[in-house]
C-alpha cells in the first residue's frame, strides 16, 4: 500500500514527460508559444540578459525552432 | 534506507534509463548511412539510387528559420557541383506535408525533395538539431555531419563538399 502511494505519483509525473525530437518542434516554434508579447522587446531583453548572465537561450525555441543555438 | 525505498528508487532508475534510451544517437563518421525510400516531390526518393554520387542530405522543416536561409545556398551548391557528382537531397520533416508544399511554393528548391512526416529517417540518422545535414560519400558512408545553418557556415560547408569531390576522382 505504502509502495503504491509512492509509485502512483511518480508514474503520473512520468506520464508528463515526453521526449520532443528536434523535428517535432513545429508547434513549439510558433510565435504564440513564447511568453513575450512583442518580438523586438523580447529579443532586446534576451540580449541584455545574455550579456549579464553569460548564458543564452530558454526564451523560446532558438532561431525559429531549430534547437541548434 | 529501508528495503522498500531502495526498491522504489531502483524502479525509478530503470524507468529513467528506459526513457533515455528512446533518444537515438548520432551516426559516426565512416558508418554506413541508413537507407531510405521516401515519397518525393517528383516520385520516390531512394538513397541507394545515388550510390556513386556525393550526397548531401539535409533535414528541414517549414517552421525552421535557418532551414529557409539554407535553401538558396543548397540551390547554389547543386548548380555549382551537380555536374561534378553532387546530389543535394532535402528531407522534409513537417508533420503536415501541405506546410512543406506551401514553403516550397515561396522558397524554390532546385534539388531533390523527399517527405518524411513520420520522422523515421531523422531517427535513424540521430538528428540533434534543425536543420541538420549529412554528407554521404559515393561508397554510402558518412563523411561529415553538421547541425544548424548560419551565414558563416556557408564557406566551411562548401569547402567540405569541394574536398570530398576532389577525393572522389
Amino acid at each position: 500500500m505504502k509502495a503504491l502511494v509512492l509509485i502512483a505519483p511518480a508514474l503520473l509525473a512520468l506520464a508528463g514527460c515526453a521526449t520532443v525530437q528536434p523535428w517535432e518542434k513545429g508547434k513549439l516554434a510558433r510565435p504564440e508559444m513564447t511568453f513575450g508579447g512583442d518580438k523586438l522587446e523580447t529579443r532586446y531583453a534576451d540580449h541584455i540578459y545574455t550579456s549579464r548572465e553569460a548564458s543564452s537561450g530558454g526564451a523560446g525555441v532558438g532561431g525559429g525552432g531549430c534547437g541548434c543555438n | 534506507m529501508s528495503a522498500r525505498t531502495t526498491r522504489v528508487l531502483r524502479m525509478a532508475v530503470v524507468l529513467a534509463a528506459a526513457l533515455e534510451a528512446s533518444s537515438a544517437s548520432a551516426l559516426d563518421k565512416g558508418a554506413a548511412a541508413p537507407a531510405f525510400d521516401l515519397p518525393g516531390k517528383d516520385g520516390t526518393v531512394q538513397l541507394a539510387k545515388y550510390q556513386g554520387k556525393l550526397v548531401y542530405v539535409d533535414f528541414w522543416a517549414s517552421w525552421c528559420g535557418p532551414c529557409r536561409q539554407s535553401f538558396p545556398w543548397m540551390n547554389e551548391m547543386q548548380a555549382r557541383y551537380g555536374a561534378k557528382g553532387l546530389q543535394v537531397v532535402g528531407v522534409n520533416l513537417d508533420a503536415k506535408t501541405d506546410d512543406a508544399r506551401r514553403f516550397l511554393a515561396e522558397t524554390p528548391a532546385r534539388f531533390t525533395i523527399a517527405f518524411d512526416s513520420a520522422g523515421t529517417t531523422p531517427r535513424a540518422y540521430g538528428i540533434k538539431g534543425m536543420p541538420s545535414s549529412v554528407l554521404i560519400g559515393p561508397d554510402g558512408k558518412v563523411l561529415y555531419e553538421h547541425a544548424g545553418f548560419k551565414e558563416a557556415d556557408r564557406a566551411e560547408l562548401e569547402q567540405v563538399i569541394k574536398k570530398a569531390l576532389g577525393g572522389a576522382q
